[in-house]
């Protein structure tokens, strides 16, 4: 039996680069607006993954993403940093889910790719930084959970020791397996794609993205079946529609606001050294400061 | 039934979390507008006189959990106990600090009970609440507001039909507030075997290194705060230089923790600190609602800042438009001259 890492990754808006129509009126992210990016600390889960796996004799890494059909992309980036496979959760019916729905529908894909020894996910996603996906798998799964680990320190089939990042210091925990572990943005950095695993992997995709292609793939695929990206379905994953979805999420937005700031009384000042003086001098005498 | 919980957090020196403190400071705010009572529940080992340490706060009923394993913190045995009395108590809401455990156990807690969880409030209020297709009116939700996704946006979460209304909250967002010195509750010591078992366990602490708070940015009077407009570490020198002159403490936003200028200990906002001091010099900083959570109910508030149109200067008392690292050694240079 194969020693089997899941990992999971999240294709996110990068949100260093929002605009005005971020948002739908239902108050859900407008995804198509954004420029997607791999979520940075599941990087560093991935790296953590390819860390483990060239640690213990025949371990596979494998990603599961949750999104829609473009985040194909995270399986195609992941592969080409080193991973042996990936499988995206796809389905217009987990539209709208919250943490709790999308725990649920990332636990059942893990179950159908048991027996695994480490699940291993981001700290959290950069759109909600809500942490929350990781733990709530683990708690679905029935698995003890590791936050916010920096560094393994040691791992075999059984048990794994990581050092966990705190507030205010560090803490070395053992687990035995199976585990989910959560990512630190402070562990080390995801390797970079390599060349070879680019070339032999570049032309991998999905049903769906086939059928959008103009070149007919069907002779490369009978080839080099490894190039075919499985997509899972609420159907695949046998999961119950009311769990999922807007249905599935306890969590409702009630509304959104933008924030319209009402211009304050302010004094404008320039750079000219009158200026500052002033200000310093009325500070100082209305005891603000000194 | 009927009431309000607050998962309180227990230091290395058997003392709750400041952050505890001022959730139950505003819980009992909360549960007095519902008519309801607050309640807290304390997991740990050797913990300084509780009852002495929470009724001041208006605890109710104070659910005490005590044994060696349970100190330090580790998931599984806490989420148990927490799981458990919170299907015996069916609370209507309960608040977690939104610490590094407040986000490890109340996801796990949300998950076991299927119920909602929003993180990083940055203010909770009771209010109703009609449900737009079937026309269903809920009274009494917990309005759980965070600045959202990107952008000026603030969202209002509610979780109509789950219970309890689960919110984390960072440290310093609410204000700590003493709710009566005479104030007495009731303690619960909980039986443990019924609350937990042998292989909550499993996980176990080798070794643990915690410091103590070094940099105090909360409590400060006076803050120079920098942004990503500061561009580089020469400049962030000026703050430091600038906040000690004037007696200040150093913050920053989360764009210029990110870029490696200053250390994560003092972002200030949605995901920081919140701070309230006198005076709050932005030194290069945008003023984005997620910065603006941490900072605007500083009493006196200067921008400086090269853009007119920064949103910063809406809120601010006074604007200097011009370079950080021009105006900052002249702040330096009045400051010298004028006081004595
Ligand atoms: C979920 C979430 C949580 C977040 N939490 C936080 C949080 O807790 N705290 C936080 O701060 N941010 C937070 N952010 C990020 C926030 O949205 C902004 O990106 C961030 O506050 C911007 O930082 P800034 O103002 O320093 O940078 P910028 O927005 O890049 O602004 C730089 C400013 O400097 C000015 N400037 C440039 N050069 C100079 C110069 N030489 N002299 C003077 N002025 C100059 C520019 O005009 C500009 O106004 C969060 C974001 C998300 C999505
Ligand atoms: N849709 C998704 N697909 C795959 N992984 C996800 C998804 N959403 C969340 N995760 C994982 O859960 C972590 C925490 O996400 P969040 O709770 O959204 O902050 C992320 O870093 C990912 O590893």
């Amino acid at each position: 039996m194969s020693f089997r890492i899941v990992v999971l990754a999240k294709q996110v808006p990068d949100t260093r680069n929002v605009g005005k129509d971020a948002m739908k009126a239902d108050g859900t992210v407008n995804r198509a607006a954004l420029p997607a990016i791999y979520n940075p600390e599941d990087l560093n889960a991935l790296e953590m993954a390819l860390h483990i796996k060239s640690k213990i004799k025949g371990a596979e890494v494998i990603i599961l993403t949750m999104g829609p059909p473009r985040a194909a992309e995270i399986i195609r980036e992941s592969i080409y940093r080193g991973a042996d496979g990936g499988y995206l959760i796809t389905d217009r019916k987990f539209a709208g889910s919250d943490t709790l729905a999308t725990s649920y529908a990332i636990s059942l894909a893990v179950k159908k790719l048991a027996p695994y020894h480490l699940v291993i996910s981001g700290r959290q996603a950069i759109d909600g930084d809500t942490a929350q996906v990781g733990p709530q798998t683990a708690e679905k799964l029935a698995i003890p959970q590791i936050t916010y680990a920096e560094e393994v320190e040691s791992v075999d089939e059984k048990q794994i020791t990581i050092k966990r990042r705190l507030e205010r210091g560090v803490e070395v925990v053992r687990t035995p397996l199976p585990a989910l572990i959560t990512v630190h943005s402070s562990a080390p950095e995801c390797r970079p794609r390599q060349a070879k695993l680019l070339m032999k992997f570049k032309h991998a995709r999905t049903v769906t993205e086939l059928q959008e292609e103009v070149r007919d793939y069907t002779e490369l695929y009978i080839k080099r079946p490894y190039l075919q990206i499985e997509e899972w379905t609420v159907a695949d994953l046998h999961a119950d529609v009311e769990m999922l979805g807007l249905s599935g999420s306890p969590t409702k937005v009630k509304k959104i606001e933008n924030v319209v700031l009402q211009q304050k009384e302010t004094v404008l000042l320039t750079d000219a050294d009158k200026d500052i003086e002033g200000l310093m001098k009325e500070l100082i005498s209305a005891h603000i400061i000194g | 039934m009927n009431n309000l919980f607050v998962y309180c957090e227990v230091n290395e020196d058997g003392l709750v979390a400041d952050v505890s403190l001022e959730l139950l400071s505003k819980g009992k705010k909360l549960a007095n507008e519902l008519k309801i009572k607050m309640e807290a529940v304390v997991i740990g080992n050797e913990i300084h006189d509780i009852e002495a340490q929470l009724y001041p706060y208006g605890v109710d009923v104070i659910h005490l959990a005590q044994e060696k394993r349970l100190f330090p913190y580790t998931t599984l045995p806490h989420a148990s106990i927490v799981v458990n009395l919170f299907k015996e108590e069916k609370p209507e809401i309960a608040l977690f600090g939104a610490t590094s455990v407040g986000r490890d156990l109340a996801p796990r807690v949300a998950s076991a009970l299927r119920c909602g969880l929003t993180a990083d409030c940055t203010s909770l209020e009771i209010g109703n609440h009609t449900e737009n297709k079937t026309q269903k009116e809920y009274i009494n939700l917990l309005y759980q507001i965070r600045p959202a996704f990107g952008g000026n946006i603030i969202a209002t979460i509610i979780n109509p039909d789950t219970r309890p209304q689960i919110a984390t909250v960072r440290e310093g967002v609410m204000k700590l507030e003493i709710f009566s010195k005479s104030f007495k509750g009731k303690l619960k010591n909980l039986s443990l075997d019924k609350y937990m078992k042998e292989d909550d366990f499993m996980v176990e602490i080798l070794e643990r290194h915690i410091e103590k708070q070094k940099i105090n940015i909360k409590g400060a009077q006076i803050i120079v705060a920098g942004g990503y407009g500061v561009g580089t570490k020469e400049n962030f020198a000026l703050l430091h230089q600038l906040a000690e002159v004037i007696g200040g403490e150093v913050g920053a936003s989360r764009a210029a923790v990110d870029a490696g200028l200053v250390d994560h200990a003092r972002q200030i906002g949605q995901t920081g600190v919140t701070v309230r001091p006198k005076l709050y010099i932005a030194c290069g900083i945008s003023g984005a609602v997620q910065h603006r959570a941490g900072m605007d109910q500083s009493a006196k508030i200067i921008s400086i800042n090269n853009d007119p149109k920064a949103p910063i200067n809406k809120i601010a008392d006074y604007t200097i438009i011009g370079n950080v690292g021009d105006i900052l050694p002249k702040m330096i240079k009045f400051y010298k001259e004028n006081s004595k």
